[in-house]
């Protein structure tokens, strides 16, 4: 079904109370998405607008970004000022626009192909510089939408269409990449963790300066077909079996191995001046400076 | 509008190009300049980071190029005027993004300080070959407007007026400069704000649940909006219905297409700038752009006194590139003079209107330098002398490459 022609589908109209508590905060008319059965995507979104209302803050004011790829449809769904931009970007964009209007909180959510593989130059500087902005990262290990190939955080030993006969690299660990960049909040959840991982977007979207949390999703038709892991409900189960919540863990050791046991929590929380407060700060020094030459 | 006086450094100013376009962007009302360093461009980049934060504007160095055109395309959409500023290599890079603005219609200037090239080329000396690119760089269809100033007070001048066509038009503005313009040092004279016209951005008025994005108006450019104001906007490269809904189907990539090019199509005639000289009775007619018009001055002088009747053209705006001008031109001239620094890229363009009405001779020059003015006074004498009607662009071989390849044999 071809459902970005919204204007064929006849559906019901809606009756008040057919209404979902979230319809204000999802693009109604484009639904039914475009996510497979199995794909926890939709959970991690949930999780989101679940988050943007307890968390109090301008619904007005806040900028959803995304990049390309299964994830990067997520600001398609959700009804903020929202940005769909090209493959890698969306941090550079978030980047501007903050840059642009500092009262804008800007959430860029997207894979974790699109924010560590090509995008990986300007994570790694956004939380250096401690841009003040939200990063939510899926990860569901495989580049989904084009069709299964290798991503970053692909395991060892797993296979894609791009590494037949198994990935060889060492994946990227994606809090430790986070933490060792400046990142101020680091959070690692499972979408089986609904709650704690709106909990965690509360949290990181009252937080200022760079913060990222990590969501891990199965991706039903294409890195757990491939890898014959089942379907989406055998890797909650296999979520449920194998992931441990430590708080506070050291970030160096939270790599995630093939169908290995996962790390989650919340492993960094601290405070750094925000790129645009140490802007400022100097700014005031820059404006003496010019007025006593 | 006027500019803001304390965005404005009136005066004159003996300055390069490069810094020239910094106070031009300052004074153009522009808030964020995104850019990494590239030479020759990287002056106009600490110019303006100079004298942006007093001014309560703001430069940030990025980390490379995709990063400096993506944030200057998210600060165009929180609602500022930004630019970036770059040369070749940083161009290529920029180019996905360049397109995603245009198919967007975002409002923005890009400084190409064109250097020799291909690929690292000569970084430190000058080039024209990325004008071609400048229109066709990015994938798909969209249309830009480029300007190719040729001295640091055009430098000036028209970067303020490219911001000022890319509120208008909604689209991206090439300031395709080049090593010897962006490096040379002239007079640049800077009058008071107050004689400084700015063009504000089109902000649409009326209530967010009636707003459709990409609704045009009249002139073919839709209202635009920004970040923040409540209108939960939804911008996507995605092919986009006026909601900015993405679709798929033809009917609606028809009507999305066309008004993106023809935005810039049909406004032809309110865009283009052109300086014209003796071109009525003329044998010969120059036609140049940037640097190269400059060297062009003397080549022209020197034909004139060998009794030629020598007409110029300068393309100010090179891009919508002025077709029936020159068409028009074709028809009272007996041929066209095109020194370029690159092998053919506007000599192209020229023939294309000329259909074959007039002799179309290139004079190339590969770069790290300029041409000899001899070279076009050469060119201009051979084009006078030449009856024969040839319908393919004419590549004048120069003194240098006859010095070159005949040192050879």
């Amino acid at each position: 079904m071809d459902n970005t022609q919204v204007d064929n589908i006849q559906a019901k109209p809606a009756k008040a109370d057919d209404a979902h508590p979230m319809d204000n905060l999802l693009r109604m008319d484009r639904m039914p998405h475009i996510w497979c059965t199995g794909c926890g995507i939709g959970i991690a979104v949930t999780a989101f607008v679940a988050a943007l209302e307890k968390a109090k803050i301008d619904l007005n004011k806040v900028s959803i970004v995304s990049g390309i790829g299964c994830t990067g449809r997520v600001a398609g769904y959700v009804k903020l000022d929202s940005f769909h931009t090209t493959h890698g970007r969306p941090i550079a964009f978030a980047t501007g626009i903050k840059l642009g209007n500092p009262d804008i909180k800007t959430v860029v959510f997207s894979g974790d192909g699109d924010l560590i593989a090509i995008g990986g130059n300007h994570f790694i500087h956004a939380a250096r510089r401690n841009i003040d902005m939200l990063v939510v990262c899926v990860t569901n290990f495989i580049y989904a939408m084009t069709g299964g190939q290798v991503a970053p955080t692909t395991p060892l030993g797993a296979y894609a269409t791009t590494c037949p006969y198994g990935c060889v690299e060492q994946p990227f660990n994606i809090p430790y990449l986070a933490d060792s960049s400046g990142a101020v909040y680091v959070a690692r959840w499972t979408v089986l963790d609904v709650r704690r991982l709106t909990n965690s977007f509360v949290e990181a979207l009252n937080k200022r300066g760079f913060s990222v949390v990590e969501v891990i999703s199965p991706c039903a038709q294409y890195y757990s077909r491939i890898n014959r892991l089942g379907d989406g409900l055998d890797m909650m189960n296999f979520y449920h079996d194998h992931c441990e919540i430590r708080h506070g863990e050291d970030t160096k050791n939270l790599d995630i191995g093939f169908q290995s046991k996962i790390i989650v929590g919340k492993f960094v929380d601290r405070e750094r001046p925000t790129y645009t407060e140490s802007y400022n700060k100097w700014l005031a020094r820059v404006d003496e400076g010019t007025k006593d030459s | 509008m006027k500019a803001n006086p304390k965005d404005v450094l009136t005066g004159v100013h003996y300055i390069d190009g490069d810094v020239a376009s910094g106070y031009g962007a300052l004074a153009a009302g522009c808030r964020f300049i995104a850019g990494y360093p590239i030479t020759p461009s990287t002056e106009a980049a600490e110019t303006y980071g100079r004298i942006a934060p007093p001014a309560g504007a703001m430069f940030l160095q990025m980390e490379d190029e995709l990063a400096s055109i993506a944030a200057v395309i998210g600060a165009s959409w929180a609602g500022v005027k930004a630019m970036t500023i770059t040369s070749g290599p940083g161009y290529s890079l920029m180019m996905e993004t360049v397109g995603y603005g245009a198919a967007l219609e975002t409002p923005f200037v890009l400084l190409d300080v064109q250097r020799t090239g291909p690929s690292t080329g000569v970084p430190t000396k000058t080039g024209q070959a990325d004008m071609m690119q400048s229109r066709w760089g990015a994938h798909g269809d969209y249309e830009v407007i480029a300007i190719a100033p040729d001295s640091p007070q055009e430098l000036f001048d028209y970067t303020i007026k490219a911001f000022n066509l890319a509120e208008k038009y909604r689209c991206p503005v090439m300031i395709m400069a080049d090593e010897c313009v962006g490096h040379m040092t002239e007079k640049v004279v800077i009058p008071p704000a107050s004689e400084i016209e700015l063009e504000p951005r089109r902000f649409y008025q009326g209530s967010p649940d009636q707003y459709l994005p990409f609704r045009p108006d009249l002139d073919l450019v839709p209202k635009m909006a920004k970040a923040g104001d409540g209108f939960r906007l939804f911008i996507t490269g995605s092919i986009h219905d006026e909601k900015g809904r993405p679709v798929k189907n033809d009917e609606y990539k028809a009507i999305y297409t066309k008004r993106l090019v023809d935005k810039i199509r049909l406004n032809k005639d309110k865009i283009i700038e052109l300086k014209e000289e003796n071109t009525d009775h003329a044998e010969v007619i120059v036609v140049s752009y940037g640097i190269s018009s400059r060297v062009s001055i003397k080549g022209i002088e020197q034909a004139r006194s060998k009794g030629i009747r020598v007409g110029s053209l300068r393309l100010v705006t090179v891009w919508p590139f002025p077709d029936e001008k020159v068409s028009e031109l074709a028809k009272k001239t007996k041929a066209f003079v095109v020194p370029e620094i690159n092998y053919g890229q506007i000599a192209f363009e020229v023939a294309r209107c000329s259909h074959g009405r007039a002799n179309v001779v290139l004079v190339p020059h590969g770069g790290a330098g300029v041409h000899r003015p001899e070279d076009i006074a050469e060119a201009i004498e051979y084009a006078a002398r030449e009856e024969k009607k040839i319908e393919q662009v004419i590549e004048y071989k120069t003194r240098l490459e006859k010095l070159v390849f005949q040192s050879r044999k």
